[in-house]
C-alpha cells in the first residue's frame, strides 16, 4: 500500500487532486481526513487525477462520486475498468438516495412502540389463555380426550425428577431460617416460639414459593424450550396438519400435570423446611422434636397448612402457562429460543410473586 | 375432476400484500408445482390451504369443502385425508421412526400392534427406507432419509393428496434426482394428487404435470411446462432460459 497516496497541486482557486497506487477501503480513511483538512469549498475548480491509480475498489469508487456530486469536482480517469466501477457507483447512489429515507426514531416512539408491544403480547397471552380453557372444556366434554399417557409422563419428567432438589432446597431454607430466628429468640428466653415462627412462615409462605420458584427455573424453562424447538423443526405445524391439536397433545398435559403435582411438591416442601426446623430446635434451642411437634399442634391451626397447598395448583397454572406460551411465542431463529426461555422464568416468578401478593390480601380481608 | 380450486386469494401481513386476487387448480392425479421468485409467497399459499395459515379474502376449497368457513370436524375430516412434507421432514424429534408412522394410525384407528408393524414396515418399504432404519430416531438419520420418512408418515393414512413443501432442497444432487423418481412411483403406485413447492430445475422438468407460477402477487402462468417459455414474465424468462 502507498504511504501517501494523494498529492495535490494548488493554483489559485483551482485545485488538483493526485491520487496513486491502490485505492481500497484500507486507505480510504486516510484520504477522507486529508481532504476534508484541504477545505475543498475555497476552490472553484476541482480536478481529481486518477492517471496513476493501479486499483480502485468500490468503497473507494463510492467516496469518489460523492466528492464528484458534493464539490463538482471532475474526474479525470482513462482506465475503463475504473471508469466502469464509478459508474456501477454512480448508478447505485442514486437508487440509495431513493430509497433510504430512515429517521431516526425519538424517545417517544421508541416508548410508544414498547409500549405498544407489550401491550400486544397480553392480549395474545389472554388470547392463549381463553384458547387453554376451551381446549379444557374441549377435553372435558369426552373421555378419550384425556391423554393419561402424556400427563402421566409430563408427572415424571417436571414433578418427581424435581423432588430432590424441591426438598433439598426447602430442608436447608428452613434450617436456615430457623437457625436465624434461633438467635434472636434466645436473647429473649423465648425458645420456645420458634414453632409458632416456623409454623406459620413455613406453611404459609415460603414452602410454596420455594416450590414455585424451583418448579419454574426447571420445568417452567424446560416447557419453554422444548415448544420452542418443536416450533422451529415445525413439529407443531405437522401435529396440527395431520389434525392433532397442539393444546390437546402438548399445552393441557403439562398444565394439568403441574396443576396436580405442585400441591404435593408444597407438601414435601413442608415436611422438609420443618425437618430443619426441627434439627435446629433440638441443637441450638435444646428443643426436644417430640415437645416441637407437641406446640406445633397446639398454636399452629392446620388452615395455615392449607393455606399454602391451596396455593400450589394457582402457581402450578401460571408458570406452565407462562411457559409454554413463551415457547409457541418462538420464532424461527435459535436465538428465539433463549430470549423466550429467559423471558419465560422471570416472567412465571414475577406471576407467581404478585400471584402470592393478591392470595395474602384476599385471605386477611377474608380473615383466614 | 378438480380436487383443488383457490378463487381471488388475497393474504396480507401487516402492510405487506403478499397474494392479491390468485387463482388456481389442481386435477385430482396431476403433480402440481408451485413456482415463483423467494418471497413471492409460494410455501405461504401451501400453509393456506393445509389451514396452518389464515388468508384475508377470496376462497379455497380442497377436495369439495371450502376451508374458510370449515366447522372444526370437517377440518379434522380433511386432515385425515391429507399428507403434509415439510421442508425438514418436522418428524417428532422424541419418538422414533417407527413411532412417526404409527402415531396417525394409532390416533386415528383400531387397530392391532402388529397391524400397525406391517403398515410401518410396508410405508418404510414404500419410501426405499430399510426396515431397521425403524428403530432409530430423527437426530440419528441423514436430511435425505428424514425427508423420506416424513413421506412415510405423511402416507400413513393413505391420503388423498399430498403437500411437499421443497422436497429436494438440501439434497445432494444424486438423492435429489432419487427422490423425483420416488414422487413419481408414487403417484403411479398410489394414484396420491401431489401439490408441490419447488426451487429446482430440474425437479420441474422430471415430475411436474403442471404448474402454477407465482410472481407479483398473482399466477404469472398456469399450464403445462411446454408452452411456460412463451410467457413475458422477467423471472419465467430468467429461470427457464437455461434450459430451453
Amino acid at each position: 500500500m502507498n504511504k501517501n497516496p494523494l498529492h495535490t497541486t494548488i493554483d489559485k482557486d483551482d485545485i488538483s487532486l493526485e491520487f496513486s497506487g491502490e485505492l481500497t477501503l484500507y486507505n480510504l480513511h486516510e484520504a477522507e481526513s486529508l481532504i476534508h483538512a484541504l477545505k475543498l469549498t475555497n476552490f472553484q475548480n476541482i480536478i481529481i487525477n486518477l492517471q496513476n491509480v493501479s486499483y480502485l475498489d468500490t468503497a473507494f469508487a463510492l467516496f469518489l462520486t460523492d466528492l464528484q456530486e458534493q464539490y463538482k469536482a471532475k474526474i479525470q480517469c482513462e482506465d475503463k475498468n475504473f471508469l466502469h466501477t464509478l459508474t456501477l457507483a454512480k448508478e447505485h447512489k442514486k437508487k440509495l438516495d431513493k430509497t433510504i429515507i430512515r429517521t431516526k426514531e425519538n424517545l417517544f416512539a421508541v416508548v410508544g412502540k414498547a409500549t405498544y408491544e407489550a401491550y400486544l403480547t397480553f392480549i395474545s397471552f389472554m388470547e392463549f389463555i381463553g384458547r387453554v380453557f376451551i381446549s379444557f372444556l374441549y377435553y372435558c366434554k369426552d373421555r378419550k380426550n384425556i391423554r393419561i399417557k402424556e400427563i402421566v409422563f409430563e408427572i415424571n419428567a417436571s414433578a418427581i425428577r424435581a423432588l430432590g432438589i424441591v426438598a433439598l432446597t426447602s430442608f436447608l431454607i428452613g434450617l436456615v431460617t430457623a437457625y436465624q430466628a434461633a438467635y434472636q429468640l434466645e436473647r429473649y428466653g423465648g425458645n420456645i416460639f420458634i414453632v409458632d415462627m416456623m409454623g406459620i412462615s413455613i406453611f404459609r409462605e415460603l414452602a410454596p414459593l420455594i416450590t414455585a420458584i424451583v418448579i419454574a427455573g426447571r420445568s417452567g424453562s424446560a416447557y419453554t424450550a422444548q415448544i420452542g424447538a418443536m416450533k422451529i423443526t415445525q413439529e407443531i405445524d405437522a401435529m396440527r396438519t395431520m389434525g392433532f391439536d397442539p393444546f390437546l397433545f402438548l399445552v393441557l398435559p403439562r398444565i394439568i400435570a403441574l396443576v396436580i403435582m405442585l400441591p404435593v411438591l408444597i407438601f414435601i416442601a413442608d415436611m422438609m423446611a420443618m425437618l430443619g426446623g426441627i434439627i435446629v430446635a433440638d441443637l441450638s434451642l435444646s428443643l426436644t422434636p417430640s415437645l416441637f411437634i407437641e406446640r406445633l399442634r397446639e398454636v399452629v391451626s392446620i388452615k395455615h397448612f392449607y393455606v399454602g397447598l391451596i396455593k400450589g395448583p394457582f402457581f402450578a397454572f401460571l408458570i406452565a402457562s407462562i411457559g409454554i406460551y413463551r415457547g409457541l411465542m418462538v420464532k424461527d431463529d435459535t436465538q428465539s429460543i433463549g430470549f423466550n426461555t429467559t423471558k419465560s422464568v422471570v416472567e412465571s416468578l414475577f406471576a407467581v410473586i404478585v400471584c402470592d401478593a393478591l392470595f395474602s390480601i384476599a385471605f386477611t380481608n377474608l380473615g383466614i | 375432476m378438480e380436487l383443488i380450486r383457490v378463487k381471488n386469494l388475497k393474504t396480507v401481513f401487516g402492510d405487506k400484500v403478499v397474494h392479491n386476487g390468485l387463482n388456481l387448480h389442481v386435477n385430482e392425479g396431476e403433480i402440481y408445482g408451485l413456482l415463483g421468485p423467494s418471497g413471492c409467497g409460494k410455501t405461504t399459499l401451501l400453509r393456506e390451504m393445509v389451514m396452518l395459515q389464515e388468508f384475508q379474502a377470496g376462497s379455497i376449497e380442497i377436495l369439495g369443502k371450502k376451508i374458510e368457513q370449515i366447522s372444526e370436524s370437517d377440518a379434522q375430516e380433511l386432515r385425515r385425508k391429507w399428507g403434509v412434507l415439510f421442508q425438514f421432514g418436522a418428524l417428532f424429534s422424541s419418538l422414533t421412526l417407527a413411532q412417526n408412522i404409527a402415531l396417525p394410525l394409532k390416533e386415528y384407528a383400531t387397530l392391532s400392534d402388529t397391524i400397525i408393524e406391517e403398515i410401518v414396515a410396508f410405508k418404510l418399504d414404500l419410501v426405499g427406507l430399510k426396515p431397521s432404519d425403524a428403530f432409530l430416531y430423527p437426530s440419528q438419520i441423514s436430511g435425505g432419509m428424514r425427508k423420506k420418512a416424513g413421506i412415510a408418515r405423511a402416507l400413513a393414512m393413505d391420503p388423498k393428496l399430498l403437500f411437499l413443501d421443497e422436497p429436494t432442497s438440501g439434497l445432494d444432487p444424486i438423492s435429489a434426482r432419487e427422490f423425483d423418481n420416488l414422487i413419481l412411483q408414487l403417484r403411479s403406485m398410489l394414484g396420491v394428487t401431489m401439490v408441490v413447492v419447488t426451487h429446482d430445475i430440474h425437479s420441474i422438468y422430471n415430475t411436474l404435470d403442471r404448474m402454477a407460477i407465482i410472481d407479483n402477487k398473482k399466477i404469472a402462468y398456469e399450464g403445462s411446462l411446454e408452452e411456460v417459455t412463451s410467457v413475458k414474465s422477467d423471472f419465467i424468462q430468467t429461470f427457464f432460459r437455461d434450459e430451453r
